[in-house]
């Protein structure tokens, strides 16, 4: 197997100075002042020792020095170095790097970091080729990130090996860093990547499975579209499992942006708030539809990822025409919390708490508290 | 004498190394022979020339050929390779409800007198078998507090269909059947309530618990509406947490003219105690083979007894077994509004002889007694298993419990990565085991103890030691963990054959064309 | 009176009882369910009758019911319709009534490999005898297996309709009717009237590129075969719709399995092999297809598949666990759950001791049988035994509506001689009026066989 490594050597450093991030150079020199020192090698070496021996006879590509190299070198990993980074690696660094690993022709991509990480190496991967997240970072809210170095380690062994069965598309969430410093949490949807399933499924021997992401999102797309009525707009908010919708429809529109449907027809791809606007205004009320997903860890249903679903926009379109669809393991991981809508708007926030049915499967739908 | 565990750690199943039945087969060889012809009034040809040439079979079905005590043998090691109730202290399958299975009850279910019964004779020929069913069902009204009965649903999943069944009966007879399409239940009801509804073509609704461990009744109000046909309830739940405010449940729901449905799966703490009619439920099922005593048989045949109101009886799957003076016991099919029929014939009838024995047996104080210990083993479990390094139990704020209790090796996990699959494959090296049903998968690293009252105090304490045990060795002896188990019938399966279409075989002859001879054991 | 002991209950002992409660902390077991509320509390104690609390007295209880019973054993059999009076071998007896498959229940395939081998076993013997690469465990009987069947084909083929032939049993159709309920249309095709078989007349008629799948039974429900089976696979493979075949698996020694005249999907019940009559609790059904992803996926079954083991031993498991319905998305997964395992096994046990020659000779010993019977009977004056003109295998219908005498008149006159007579066809079927169902197994004697001619003789003067 080909696989890419990649060390994102600076990311951790601003969590111990109490910086929250290092993403900008003038950060990351403010971090090594306070005497930070780089932990993303040493971390990425502990999922390395498990994954050693697995990996003795498959080929690496991967940055020099810092950035992989000299960590293979020193486990005897057979590697090609790809690409020379500057002296202080930045963020064009990684995309470069994880480029030429594609054109190498690697099939994975490993990599340690934090959530910036994710996001330069998303930016070039997208969900083409499986990757591991080892986390390294001080901020982990990607979902393409395993819980601990070890079990990232385990995970790139298993699929040296040959064991992964099955890939689960898994976010990827970074803060607004100059927001998050000022203490105001906004973590954002920038992505999906294409991650191994690692949830330990237990086989239920006494009453049925369950099924798979993938043919749950499937499931839930088909009732969202059998229940479109005609001549009414649904707005599609941004996330996987809409996305499924409109692949369902055999729709071309976006998995990060909001695409309007109109008699199961594209209406408008990747949506303004304006252009949501005046869509919208060109209906009745009562025949605006908003169809969402539950965005990142932490349960929200608008405020990640979703910015152009704003508060005014919300406010056109009738509480009961707003539809919450999720798999049924995105509940499970949820289990014990509210649903959180966050708008920026504390008044509408405050409307749109209450109970909602999400809809998890074709004829099933979970009664979830927004809170 | 060894202590428990000492004997436990000294377990080791059968291993015999046994050979598929096909390995066996030998030509010419027979397990039994079939009488030839009963008289010679016609040739051999002339009873095969009746038939249409193409649909006479060209070769022999490939089964194999083996002799008697060679056939039986090889039962005999395979059931070596299996436990039971019998064999072990079978505690660890949760929600199932395990507990013995009184031998003079198969005596009985054994007889020629039940066993030569054809379900078409007249009933005059067949008064005892349908008095035992009809007598079944005059104790279930005292057990249940509800009305009229059916035995023919063949399992607790099927009990479920029936109702639903129902269910869709009513609300056509009421002409609301277009309307009505929504089913509610809960998240840790059993996850049939769920399923099951929906082949019927209901949308379900769960609602979810509160922090305490109960339904959310706010989330229940919200999820209520004229279009909700019936509601589902398990309880106690699969938690073994009793829902205090289920009558208050079932008043919202019938003041929206709603059917209510009580799973009574995990009735085994209940009984002589609170009751279906006490809930306020319209119906309800029972698994005979769960709390009423019949044996599993590795997965049925079982019985899941339904019960209704009176009110409900037009819309009973037919037929009903009656009773009145000049006809004796009798088939009632006379039920125009019925839901139909859910089974072959009339049910499982040796489960319910068993059930109906095992009940007659004890009466109404021994059923109280029943599930006075059940709660009484079950909650002094609870102590010890919650004593157990890297152990806990799922709300544990809330440590008041019935009959089971589903627990977590959450921080087992995290202290050591080994978790419930682990644990799950170290226990059979002791002789006992515990299973992997615990849906939905929300409780961390769930596992679901269910001491019934066939259980002593020494088996609890024993089980619970073998548990404390395998703790020790996921903190302490790593190795040995992952290498379990060691003393089972087989070691370590490779469960990559199971997902691929390329790699599993359902059949032997599937895998001798896949692989002949590639993994088979040398 | 003394303390009540409870062999059943090792607990109920009160020093017991006491030293558990002062580990808990508590003082009573009534303080560890205090928060069952008293409103759903009962109010007294259960009525129900005084127990027989030792051994003896149980026994004797329960047997003196059961023992009102006059067992198709006692009587000479004629009785089949869905349920057969089959010989069931001692070995069978033995196996499913060790403990160990007895009393256990889902447990892993560790510890209890055995009933995951035995299982498995079972799978490719009945694989075998219908000539598919796939069965599944049991599902509860026969009728649920022809139920999820139809259901599977309506996943599969992404259609909503199914034909039903009217000669389908009676019972099976119940269930059907109430399985596919709300969201699968049946259509009914009729029986031809003189054949007995699939009018295919009717069923061209009724084909259509909406249909799921054409269920044929066979042999049909009056005993006849359906031997334009072929055909009627060709004919739904044109609209490409799937045949189901619903199939008596003790005939297929003699018979050719359904694979080979085109069915997609064989079920059927398996009572036959070896499970006692139970008064109709013995049934347990089968389904079995090819191994084609497509249809394996849409199983709701248990499919236990072999594996090595990391000794080098045959180890089990249950196949796509996580079974996937990929293609119709409107149409319910259905579930699975306690069915009927156990008898399973028995069939295993079954087929293991019949061999591919038992099986042969056991259709042709039923055949023998048939043939005989239908010679006797042609002596009984009044009697007609051409109402259908199909082969028959196992079943005749008997016409006596020539004879002034109703069925259930016969049957009662039969009963009064220790003769169980067969099925009386018009509580199915109005047209049918005055014909019954007579059906042989390996078990009639010729003496049964003469005893039966002569009553009938006798009875209808």
């Amino acid at each position: 197997m080909k696989i890419g490594f990649l060390v994102n050597p600076v990311a951790g450093m601003g969590g111990k100075v109490a910086l929250k991030g290092t993403d900008g150079e003038e950060i990351l020199r403010r971090a090594i002042e306070l005497g930070a020192v780089p932990e993303a090698n040493s971390r990425a070496e502990t999922a390395l020792a498990i994954f050693r021996e697995a990996a003795l006879h498959h080929q690496f590509y991967t940055a020099a020095g810092e950035m992989g190299g000299r960590l293979l070198s020193e486990n005897g990993l057979v590697h090609k170095t790809v690409f020379e980074p500057s002296k202080k690696t930045t963020s064009d660094d990684t995309k470069k790097s994880v480029s030429l690993m594609l054109e190498a022709g690697a099939e994975a991509i490993i990599f340690a970091g934090g959530d910036g990480t994710a996001r330069d190496v998303c930016s070039i991967v997208g969900d083409r080729i499986p990757v591991i997240g080892i986390p390294a970072g001080v901020k982990i809210h990607s979902a393409v990130y395993a819980k601990r170095p070890k079990d990232a380690g385990t995970l790139v062994k298993n699929l040296l090996l040959g064991k992964v069965k099955r890939f689960v598309l898994a976010e990827v969430m970074d803060l607004d860093e100059d927001a998050f410093r000022k203490n105001i949490v906004n973590a954002r949807l920038y992505g999906y990547m294409r991650v191994p399933d690692d949830r330990e499924f237990m086989q239920n021997r006494k009453s049925g499975s369950t099924g798979s992401d993938e043919s749950e999102s499937m499931d839930v797309a088909a009732y969202v579209v059998k229940s479109m009525n005609d001549d009414e707009i649904y707005l599609i908010g941004s996330g996987s499992t809409t996305y499924s919708i409109l692949q369902g429809l055999g729709i071309n529109g976006t998995l990060l942006g909001v695409d309007a449907v109109l008699n199961r027809k594209l209406a408008g791809k990747d949506l303004t708030e304006s252009d949501i606007k005046n869509i919208l205004s060109g209906l009745e009320k009562e025949k605006r539809h908003l169809v969402i997903t539950v965005i990142g860890g932490q349960g929200h249903i608008f405020g990640r990822g979703n910015q152009q679903l704003s508060p005014d926009v919300i406010r056109m379109i009738p509480k009961e025409n707003i539809t919450v669809i999720a798999n049924s393991s995105k509940m499970s991981a949820l289990f014990g919390k509210n649903l959180i809508a966050d708008t920026g708007d504390t008044v509408l926030d405050e409307e749109l708490k209450g109970y909602i049915p999400v809809i998890t499967g074709f004829s099933k739908k979970i009664m979830a508290k927004v809170g | 004498m060894m202590d428990g565990l000492s004997r436990m750690k000294k377990f080791h199943q059968a291993r015999w190394n046994e050979p598929i039945i096909y390995q066996l087969s030998e030509p010419g060889q027979r397990g039994v022979l079939v009488p030839g012809p009963c008289c010679d009034c016609v040739s051999k040809e002339e009873v095969l020339g009746t038939l249409p040439a193409h649909m006479v079979r060209k070769d022999k079905a490939n089964l194999p050929e083996i002799a008697q005590l060679q056939l039986v043998r090889h039962y005999n090691h395979l059931s070596q390779g299996n436990i039971g109730v019998d064999g072990n202290i079978d505690i660890g399958q949760g929600t199932c409800t395990m507990k013995y299975s009184p031998k003079v009850n198969e005596r009985l279910a054994g007889s020629p007198k039940l066993l030569h019964m054809h379900p078409l004779q007249p009933a005059k020929t067949a008064q005892g078998v349908l008095e035992i069913i009809h007598k079944t069902g005059e104790l279930f009204k005292s057990i249940s507090g509800l009305d009229v009965f059916s035995v023919q649903p063949g399992g607790g999943s099927h009990g479920v269909l029936a109702l639903a069944s129902i269910v869709r009966a009513y609300w056509r007879d009421k002409g609301e059947e277009e309307k009505r399409d929504e089913v509610i239940t809960t998240l840790f009801s059993h996850p049939a309530d769920a399923a099951v509804p929906i082949v019927k073509g209901y949308k379900v609704i769960i609602i979810q618990p509160d922090s305490e461990g109960y339904p959310d009744i706010e989330a229940f109000k919200a999820a209520l509406s004229d279009r909700t046909a019936a509601i589902f309830f398990t309880n106690p739940e699969d938690t073994g947490i009793f829902n205090v405010r289920i009558k208050e449940f079932t008043k919202l729901a019938h003041e929206k003219g709603v059917l209510c449905c009580y799973d009574q799966a995990n009735a085994n703490g209940l009984l002589g105690i609170t009751r279906t009619a006490e809930a306020d439920f319209d119906m309800s099922f029972f698994n005979l083979h769960k709390t009423f005593s019949a044996p599993h048989g590795c997965g049925g045949p079982a019985t899941g007894m339904v019960a209704a109101k009176k009110e409900l009886r037009p819309y009973m799957p037919v037929p009903m077994v009656e009773y009145s003076p000049e006809k004796g016991y009798y088939l009632d099919f006379d039920l125009p509004k019925s839901c139909g029929k859910i089974k072959s014939f009339w049910g499982v009838i040796p489960v319910v002889l068993k059930s109906y024995s095992w009940i007659m047996s004890l009466g109404a104080d021994g059923l109280r007694e029943v599930s006075r210990v059940a709660i009484l083993n079950n909650n002094y479990c609870m102590k010890k298993i919650l004593a157990i390094k890297g152990a806990s139990m799922s709300f544990p704020h809330h440590p008041s419990r019935i009959e089971q209790v589903r627990y977590s090796w959450e921080k087992l996990k995290q202290d050591t990565g080994f978790g419930t699959a682990d644990v799950q494959r170290c226990i059979p090296d002791f002789g006992t085991h515990y299973w992997s049903s615990h849906e939905p998968f929300v409780i961390p690293e769930p596992f679901t103890i269910e001491p019934s009252e066939s259980y002593s105090k020494t088996d609890i304490d024993d089980y619970c030691a073998v548990l404390a045990e395998i703790s020790r060795m996921c903190y302490e002896e790593p190795e040995a963990v992952k290498n379990a188990p060691q003393n089972s019938t087989v070691h370590r399966i490779d469960d990559d054959y199971f997902d691929d279409p390329a790699k599993y075989s359902i059949t032997w002859r599937s895998y001798n064309r896949k692989y002949k001879g590639y993994f088979e054991p040398k | 009176m003394g303390k009540k002991v409870y062999p059943y209950i090792p607990n109920s002992e009160p020093e017991v009882q006491k030293e558990m409660l002062e580990f808990i902390g508590v003082k009573s077991i009534e303080d560890l369910i205090a928060d069952i509320p008293e409103e759903v509390r009962m109010k007294e104690a259960m009525k129900l009758p005084e127990p027989f609390t030792d051994e003896v007295g149980i026994y004797r209880h329960v047997s003196g019911i059961m023992n009102k019973n006059v067992t198709a054993e006692e009587l000479r059999c004629f009785l089949g319709a869905g349920c057969y009076n089959r010989y069931v071998p001692a070995v069978v007896d033995e196996v499913i009534n060790r403990s160990e498959f007895l009393t256990a229940y889902a447990g892993e395939p560790y510890e209890d490999h055995g009933r995951f081998q035995a299982l498995f076993e079972y799978q490719s013997m009945m694989a075998e005898l219908l000539d598919f690469d796939v069965c599944n465990v049991p599902t509860y009987d026969g009728s649920q297996a022809a139920s999820t069947a139809l259901r599977m084909a309506t996943r599969i083929t992404r259609r909503k309709e199914v034909i039903v032939p009217r000669n389908l049993n009676p019972d099976v159709m119940k269930v059907v009717e109430t399985y596919l309920q709300p969201d699968v249309k049946i259509t009914y095709v009729d029986y031809n009237d003189k054949t007995g078989r699939i009018c295919l007349d009717s069923l061209k008629a009724n084909l259509s590129e909406r249909v799921a799948a054409v269920l044929v039974m066979n042999p049909n429900f009056f005993g006849v075969i359906e031997d334009k089976a072929q055909e009627i696979s060709d004919m739904a493979h044109k609209v490409g719709a799937m045949m189901v075949a619903y199939v008596e698996p003790s005939t297929l020694g003699v018979l050719t399995p359904p694979s080979h005249y085109g069915a997609d999907i064989a079920c059927g019940e398996i009572q036959s092999l070896g499970i006692h009559m139970n008064y109709g609790g013995g049934v347990a059904g089968f389904i079995a297809t090819s191994e084609k992803p497509e249809m394996v996926e849409e199983y709701p079954s248990r499919l236990f598949g072999i594996a090595p083991t990391s000794e080098g031993e045959w180890g089990f498991g249950d196949v796509l666990w996580e079974r996937t319905s990929f293609a119709n998305r409107d149409s319910a997964k259905e579930f699975v759950g306690t069915h009927s395992a156990l008898w399973g096994i028995a069939a295993g046990v079954y087929l293991a001791s019949m061999g591919p020659q038992g099986m042969k000779e056991l259709g042709e010993a039923i055949l023998q049988r048939q043939v005989c019977l239908k010679k006797q009977l042609a002596k009984v004056n009044g009697v007609k035994l051409d109402r259908f003109s199909g082969t028959p295998f196992e079943e005749i219908v008997v016409d006596f509506s020539g004879t002034g005498k109703s069925v259930e008149v016969i049957n009662e006159k039969l009963l009064e001689k220790g003769i169980l007579g067969g099925y009386d066809l018009e509580r199915s079927f109005p047209e049918l009026e005055g014909c019954s169902l007579l059906c042989v197994t390996e078990q009639t004697t010729s003496e049964d066989i003469k005893a039966i001619a002569d009553a009938l003789c006798e009875i209808l003067g």
